[in-house]
C-alpha cells in the first residue's frame, strides 16, 4: 500500500509540474504585452523598461518561470493588480466558499445519484429504470447555469421563499453554517447537484448491473440469502467505484463552479475568475487557476490511493 | 475448392475495407430501429436546417428592435416567443441564435477528433518513449476539470469566437487522444496486424487498411458522446461574456442578456436556456443509441 501510494506520487510529480507550466504559460499566451493592464499605452520607454525589469519580463522565459514557481512554492502567488492584495489571501478567502458549495452539492448529486443508479441497475428494463435513466440523461445534458436561473425564476421572483444571490444576509461574504446562510447555499447547491446526480446514476446502474449478473450473485441467491444479504453484497462491490466517481466529481465542481457562482453571485473562486478576467488581472486569474487545478490533481491522487485501498481487487502494478 | 470457400473464417477485420462497409450499413440500419436515436437525430436536423435556412424561416431581423415593444410575453400578437430586451423578436433570435451556438458547440468537437485521433494514433502505433512523450503531455492538460480549462484559456486569450473555438478544442483533445491512443495500441499487437507486416506492408498501409478501419469508429463515438458537453460549454462562455459578443444572436449570450428580465418576462428569459438543453440532450441521445449500434460486434 505505502508503496503503491510512492509510486502514485512520483508519477503524479511531473504531472504537477507541467500544471504549473501551463498556468505559468497562461500570462504568455494573452494577446499583448502582460504589462499592458498595467501601464498606460502611452507611457514613456524608460518607465516601461524599468517595469519590465521590476515584473522580470527582461529575462529569458524559463528563468521566469524558475523564479515564479520558486515563489509559488514559498505560497507567494504574486499581487492582484486590480485590489493591490495578495493573491494567496484572496484564493484563500474564496476557495473555502468554493469548497462549502461543491462538498455540498456533491453530497447531494450522491445520495440522489445512487438511488436513481441503484433502482435503474436493480430493475433493469422496467418503466422504473426508464425513468431513472431519463433523469440522468437529463442530468448531465441541462446547461445548469439555466437551471439556476429557472430555480432563481421559480423559488425566488415567482414564490419569494429563497433568495435570488448571494451567501448570506447583507451581502455576506463568508458562508456560516447558521439558519439564516443556509437559505442562500439552496438554490446553488442543488443547481451544481445535478451533474453528479447524473455521472454517479449512470455509473451505479452499469456497476450494479454488472454486479448482479456475475456468478457469485447467483451463487449468493441458490444458497438462500435474502434479497437484503444479496444487496449488501452490490453495495460493497459497488462502492469503491461509486465514491472514486463522487471524489472526482467534487473536483469538476471545483474547477466548474464559475458558471453557478456567476448566476448566483457566490463569492466563491469562480467569482474571482469572472472578476479576474474582465478587469484583465493576470496574476489573480492564474494563482487562482493554478490553485484549482492543483486540488484537482491532488483529489485525483487522493481518490486513486483510497480506491485501492478500498478494493483490493485493483491490481497495485 | 469448392468446400474450401464455403468455410467462413470469422475476422471481420482481415478485410475491413469490404466487411466495415457492411458493418457501417448495419449499424445505421440498427440505429433507424432505435425511436429514441430517431427522434432525437430528427430533432437535431430541424434546428440544424432552421439555422442555415433561417433567413428564409424566421419571421423578423435578429437586430432589429423597437424600443416601446421590449419584453412582451410568449403568444403576444407581433411576436410569437415574446420580444427581448431591446425589442427584438425572439423567435427569430432563436432561430438565429442556432448558428453561432452549433458552430461554437459542434467545430472544437470536429477539430479534436482530428487532431486527437491523428496524436493517438501516432502514438499508440509507434509506441516506445514517442507515446511516452505524448501521453504525458497529453496527461498534464488532462490534469485539469473541463471547465476550468477552457476558462482558463478563454480568459487568457481574450473574449471571442475564434478564441472561444480553440480553448474548447484544447479542452477535447486530450481526452480524445487518450481514447485513440489505446484503441490503436490495442490493435497494433493483434495477429491481424503482425502477418500485414511480416508480409511486406509499409507502416502507413498497415495504418490505413488495419488500423483506421478499426479504430474510428470506437473514436467517432466518443467524439459524438462530447457534443453535448461542448454545446453546453461553448454557450456557457457566451453566458459568461467570453464567446459571441452583443448583438450576435447565440443562445448562451441572449441568455446573459435576459438574465436581467427574469422578474419581467420569466418565460421568455428562460427560452435560449431551452433551446440549449434541447440540443444538448438531443446530441447525448443521439450518440447512446449510436453506441449500442455499434455494440453488437463486441
Amino acid at each position: 500500500m505505502l508503496l503503491y501510494t510512492l509510486k502514485r506520487l512520483l508519477y503524479v510529480t511531473p504531472v504537477a509540474i507541467g500544471v504549473s507550466i501551463v498556468c505559468f504559460l497562461l500570462i504568455h499566451i494573452t494577446p499583448g504585452d502582460p504589462l499592458s493592464a498595467i501601464l498606460p499605452s502611452d507611457a514613456p520607454l524608460e518607465l516601461q523598461i524599468q517595469m519590465r525589469a521590476a515584473y522580470g519580463f527582461d529575462k529569458p522565459l524559463w528563468m521566469q518561470y524558475g523564479l515564479w514557481f520558486w515563489k509559488v512554492l514559498h505560497g507567494d502567488l504574486g499581487t492582484s493588480i486590480a485590489t493591490g492584495r495578495p493573491v494567496a489571501a484572496e484564493v484563500t478567502r474564496a476557495v473555502g466558499n468554493t469548497l462549502i458549495l461543491a462538498t455540498v452539492a456533491t453530497l447531494i448529486g450522491f445520495t440522489l445519484g445512487t438511488f436513481f443508479g441503484f433502482v435503474a441497475g436493480y430493475f433493469r428494463d422496467s418503466p422504473l429504470d426508464k425513468l431513472a435513466s431519463a433523469v440522468s440523461v437529463l442530468g448531465v445534458s441541462v446547461p445548469h447555469y439555466w437551471l439556476g436561473m429557472v430555480l432563481v425564476i421559480i423559488f425566488s421572483a415567482q414564490l419569494g421563499w429563497l433568495p435570488p444571490t448571494g451567501a448570506g444576509p447583507d451581502g455576506s461574504s463568508n458562508w456560516r453554517p447558521d439558519p439564516e446562510h443556509l437559505r442562500y447555499i439552496i438554490l446553488p447547491a442543488l443547481t451544481m447537484s445535478v451533474i453528479p446526480m447524473g455521472v454517479i446514476a449512470r455509473t451505479v446502474r452499469a456497476l450494479v448491473a454488472d454486479i448482479l449478473g456475475q456468478e457469485f450473485v447467483q451463487a449468493l441467491r441458490a444458497k438462500g440469502l435474502a434479497e437484503y444479504g444479496v444487496f449488501r453484497h452490490v453495495v460493497t462491490n459497488a462502492a469503491p467505484t461509486a465514491l472514486a466517481v463522487m471524489g472526482l466529481q467534487l473536483g469538476y465542481l471545483l474547477g466548474g463552479s464559475i458558471l453557478i457562482e456567476t448566476v448566483f453571485s457566490w463569492p466563491g473562486t469562480g467569482f474571482l475568475l469572472n472578476a479576474a478576467i474582465f478587469q484583465r488581472d493576470l496574476p489573480l486569474l492564474q494563482g487562482t487557476i493554478l490553485v484549482l487545478a492543483m486540488f484537482f490533481v491532488a483529489l485525483n491522487l487522493a481518490v486513486d490511493v483510497l480506491q485501492t485501498a478500498l478494493d483490493p481487487r485493483i491490481e497495485r502494478a | 475448392m469448392a468446400v474450401l470457400s464455403d468455410i467462413r473464417i470469422d475476422a471481420p477485420a482481415a478485410v475491413p475495407l469490404r466487411a466495415g462497409r457492411g458493418y457501417w450499413a448495419s449499424v445505421l440500419q440498427r440505429l433507424l430501429r432505435d425511436p429514441v436515436a430517431v427522434a432525437a437525430g430528427c430533432v437535431i436536423l430541424t434546428i440544424v436546417l432552421a439555422a442555415i435556412f433561417a433567413p428564409w424561416i424566421a419571421p423578423g431581423d435578429p437586430y432589429k428592435g423597437a424600443m416601446l415593444r421590449r419584453l412582451k410575453p410568449i403568444g403576444d400578437a407581433m411576436y410569437l416567443l415574446g420580444s427581448d430586451e431591446l425589442g427584438r423578436d425572439m423567435l427569430t433570435r432563436l432561430i438565429y441564435g442556432g448558428r453561432l451556438s452549433l458552430f461554437m458547440g459542434v467545430m472544437p468537437v470536429v477539430f479534436a477528433f482530428v487532431i486527437g485521433s491523428t496524436l493517438g494514433i501516432f502514438a499508440g502505433y509507434v509506441g516506445g518513449w514517442v507515446n511516452m512523450a505524448v501521453m504525458r503531455v497529453i496527461d498534464v492538460f488532462y490534469a485539469f476539470p473541463s471547465v476550468l480549462l477552457a476558462i482558463a484559456l478563454s480568459g487568457a486569450l481574450g473574449a471571442g469566437i475564434t478564441n472561444a473555438v480553440v480553448s474548447l478544442t484544447i479542452v477535447f483533445v486530450p481526452p480524445i487522444t487518450r481514447v485513440a491512443e489505446s484503441v490503436t495500441t490495442q490493435i497494433r499487437t493483434r495477429d491481424y496486424v503482425e502477418a500485414a507486416r511480416v508480409s511486406g506492408a509499409g507502416a502507413p498501409t498497415i495504418i490505413r487498411v488495419h488500423v483506421l478501419g478499426n479504430v474510428l469508429g470506437p473514436i467517432f463515438v466518443y467524439a459524438t458522446s462530447l457534443i453535448s458537453v461542448s454545446m453546453i460549454l461553448a454557450s456557457g462562455l457566451s453566458f459568461l461574456g467570453l464567446g459571441s459578443k452583443p448583438p450576435e444572436p447565440e443562445w448562451g449570450l441572449m441568455l446573459n442578456t435576459l438574465r436581467t428580465a427574469i422578474y419581467v418576462q420569466p418565460a421568455v428569459a428562460a427560452l435560449p436556456g431551452v433551446m440549449i438543453f434541447i440540443t444538448s440532450i438531443s446530441f447525448n441521445l443521439l450518440s447512446d443509441g449510436l453506441r449500442s449500434a455499434m455494440e453488437v460486434r463486441s
